[in-house]
């Protein structure tokens, strides 16, 4: 069996989660082929040989250098006919996910995503997925030969296992009828630590109070290396931008730490952090639900907590 | 313009989930069911182009058994025209999207939240453009229709696009495209006598098949710690914890 992985590039470098996709395939015990579309370094695709890769497809077309969701479907399917693959796996996002499923169609797989551990093949394919929003975990059986599995994040820890993988560079026919949508542009904070990747989110909620009191919050973040989160109706009152919002209607995060502040503790807020490895709770009132779902709480104001949190971090760095 | 709504009938975001019969049925004991929230965007924005657009009809589709009707009748009280019900239960993404499929021939938008918060897949849009040969995006938080263009936009990490495409066209929605409507009293009088076609679903092959559910592990007592001693939660967090 060998398994093909779609590999997510953003400003030039891989993705950590196709890192982690890269590791699962690996650890599935079969011969990995990633495939990387559009414009990347040479180190970059090399490194991916550390990960566990064999061989590295490079599809390299300048209409590939946008995610046009379509085009890479058609590519992805015929790169699985043409390695013999019959798995393909990949990391959710907003370009994996329905790339998967156009595969899936395609190619008349079986489909899993927010898959969360590797598959066991005791008895048939099964994998264990998250659903009610983090609230449960579901084995499904893949019955078909061809399969598509799309990660959640943490379903395997990046690891470089050694190794150098053949980089080739792989040409495919493009269809124009793929690039019928048109991304006009593009939107995107540069630089930053993506919120869905983030191994550490320091998130405010009303709490907070406005807008103008957010540098203490982002000091912190600073601090850390973190990512930014905040809760629904901070995103609704337009005081953080619609993409930080965390929860059963926004990104759901799976960092090693989630530090909330000013955050009452919502089920439907809860459900967007519950695969969090630790969780951290500053509020001033002791019965805030969140401290129910939280690891570590202090019972405290913000505007004094968060100075000191700060300064405690930058003394221990 | 003929727009198709897809719905699910998912427990409301408050629900305890449970299971019964060894981990194998979902516990609907005490559970409400309520439109999908991401559902009920879609079905929103769908509204708001109907009231906008002259001639425009919106049609809402459900993958599920006769409990779903009270759900489905919600989104006619909201200002749907008329339903089907395809009489399975939605077990998996793509049997659900070939179902929506079959029916959605001859829309000119088909929306849809951008996933189901039971099962979470976020596909059944992606499915669906795919089977039916037109394009799909998700999640979109934004969506104008002028002639047969249609402008978007889409969210993506740490950002968002803006895209263009020509009807026909599938859309995954989430917020802020539209704000969530609740029935009047004369939306619920009259979604009584819409009509609610209930049809057969066509074919069962159903290449994922789940085995089991399982709840996650309980979580520990939290620790907490004094307002005065804020560093003694750095040092937890790096020697206890172990995440910094
Ligand atoms: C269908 C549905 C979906 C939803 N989806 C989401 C979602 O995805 N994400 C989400 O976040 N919400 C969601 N919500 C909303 C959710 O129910 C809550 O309303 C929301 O999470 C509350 O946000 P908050 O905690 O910031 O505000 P509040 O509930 O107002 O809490 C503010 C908290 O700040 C504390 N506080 C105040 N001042 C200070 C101070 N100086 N220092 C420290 N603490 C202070 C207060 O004690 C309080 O606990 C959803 C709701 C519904 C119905």
């Amino acid at each position: 069996m060998s398994v093909l992985v779609f590999v997510e590039t953003g400003e030039g470098k891989i993705r950590k989660s196709s890192l982690e996709a890269i590791t699962y395939a690996h650890l599935m015990g079969s011969g990995v082929t990633a495939i990387v579309l559009g414009a990347v370094a040479q180190p970059e695709l090399e490194s991916l040989g550390k990960y566990g890769a064999q061989k590295v497809l490079h599809v390299v077309d300048s209409k590939l250098d946008q995610p046009v969701i379509q085009a890479y479907a058609s590519v992805i399917t015929k790169a699985m006919q043409d390695e013999g693959a019959d798995v393909l796996v990949l990391a959710n996002s907003s370009l994996g996910t329905p790339v998967a499923a156009k595969v899936a169609v395609k190619a008349n797989a079986s489909f899993a995503s927010n898959v969360v551990e590797l598959p066991s093949t005791s008895s048939g394919f099964v994998v264990k997925r998250s659903i009610y929003t983090g609230k449960a975990f579901s084995f499904v059986e893949l019955k078909n030969q061809k399969k598509v599995i799309a990660l959640k994040k943490n379903a395997a820890e990046a690891k470089e296992v050694g190794g150098g993988a053949q980089i080739v560079p792989y040409a495919v026919a493009l269809n124009d009828a793929d690039f019928s949508t048109k991304i006009m542009s593009t939107e995107k904070a540069t630089g930053d630590i993506l919120l869905p990747e983030a191994e550490i989110v320091v998130s405010g909620g009303r709490g907070m109070k406005g807008p103008e009191h957010w540098g203490i919050l982002l000091d912190l973040a600073k601090a850390l290396h973190a990512a930014t989160g905040c809760s629904k109706p901070v995103s609704d009152l337009n005081w953080r931008p619609h993409h930080e919002h965390v929860g059963q209607t926004g990104v759901k995060v799976a960092p090693q730490l989630y530090i909330a502040i000013g955050i009452s503790g919502a089920i439907q807020h809860l459900a967007g952090v519950n695969s969090s490895k630790c969780i951290v709770v500053i509020n001033k009132d002791p019965d805030a639900p969140f401290f129910k779902a939280a690891d570590y709480g202090i019972v405290g104001d913000a505007f004094d907590v968060l100075p000191k949190l700060t300064a405690a971090v930058n003394a221990m760095r | 313009m003929k727009i198709l709504v897809c719905i699910s009938h998912v427990p409301d975001t408050t629900s305890k989930i449970n299971f019964t019969d060894n981990g194998t049925k979902f516990d609907t004991n005490g559970v409400q069911f309520i439109i999908g929230p991401y559902d009920d965007y879609a079905l929103a924005r769908a509204i708001e182009l109907k009231e906008a657009i002259a001639g425009t009809t919106v049609t809402v589709i459900n993958v599920g058994l006769a409990d779903t009707e009270p759900t489905i009748r919600k989104a006619l009280a909201i200002g749907a025209d008329d339903a089907i019900r395809v009489n399975a239960e939605p077990t998996d993404s793509f049997f659900v999207a070939s179902q929506i499929a079959a029916h959605a021939k001859g829309y000119d938008l088909v929306l849809m939240g951008r996933e189901s918060i039971d099962y979470n897949g976020g596909v059944v849009h992606a499915m669906v453009g795919e089977l039916l040969g037109i394009p799909s995006l998700s999640p979109v938080m934004k969506l104008d229709v002028e002639g047969t263009n249609v402008k978007m936009a889409r969210e993506i990490e740490g950002g968002k696009e803006s895209v263009e495409a020509i009807l026909p066209l599938v859309a995954g929605c989430q917020e802020p495209i539209a704000e969530w409507k609740i029935p009047n009293m004369r939306g619920i009088m009259s979604a009584r006598t819409k009509p609610l076609m209930v049809v057969e679903a066509s074919g069962n092959d159903k290449n994922v098949v789940t085995q089991k559910f399982e709840l996650p592990a309980a979580k520990g007592a939290v620790k907490m710690i004094s307002a005065d001693n804020v560093a003694e939660l750095v040092t937890r967090l790096k020697t206890e914890a172990k995440v910094l």
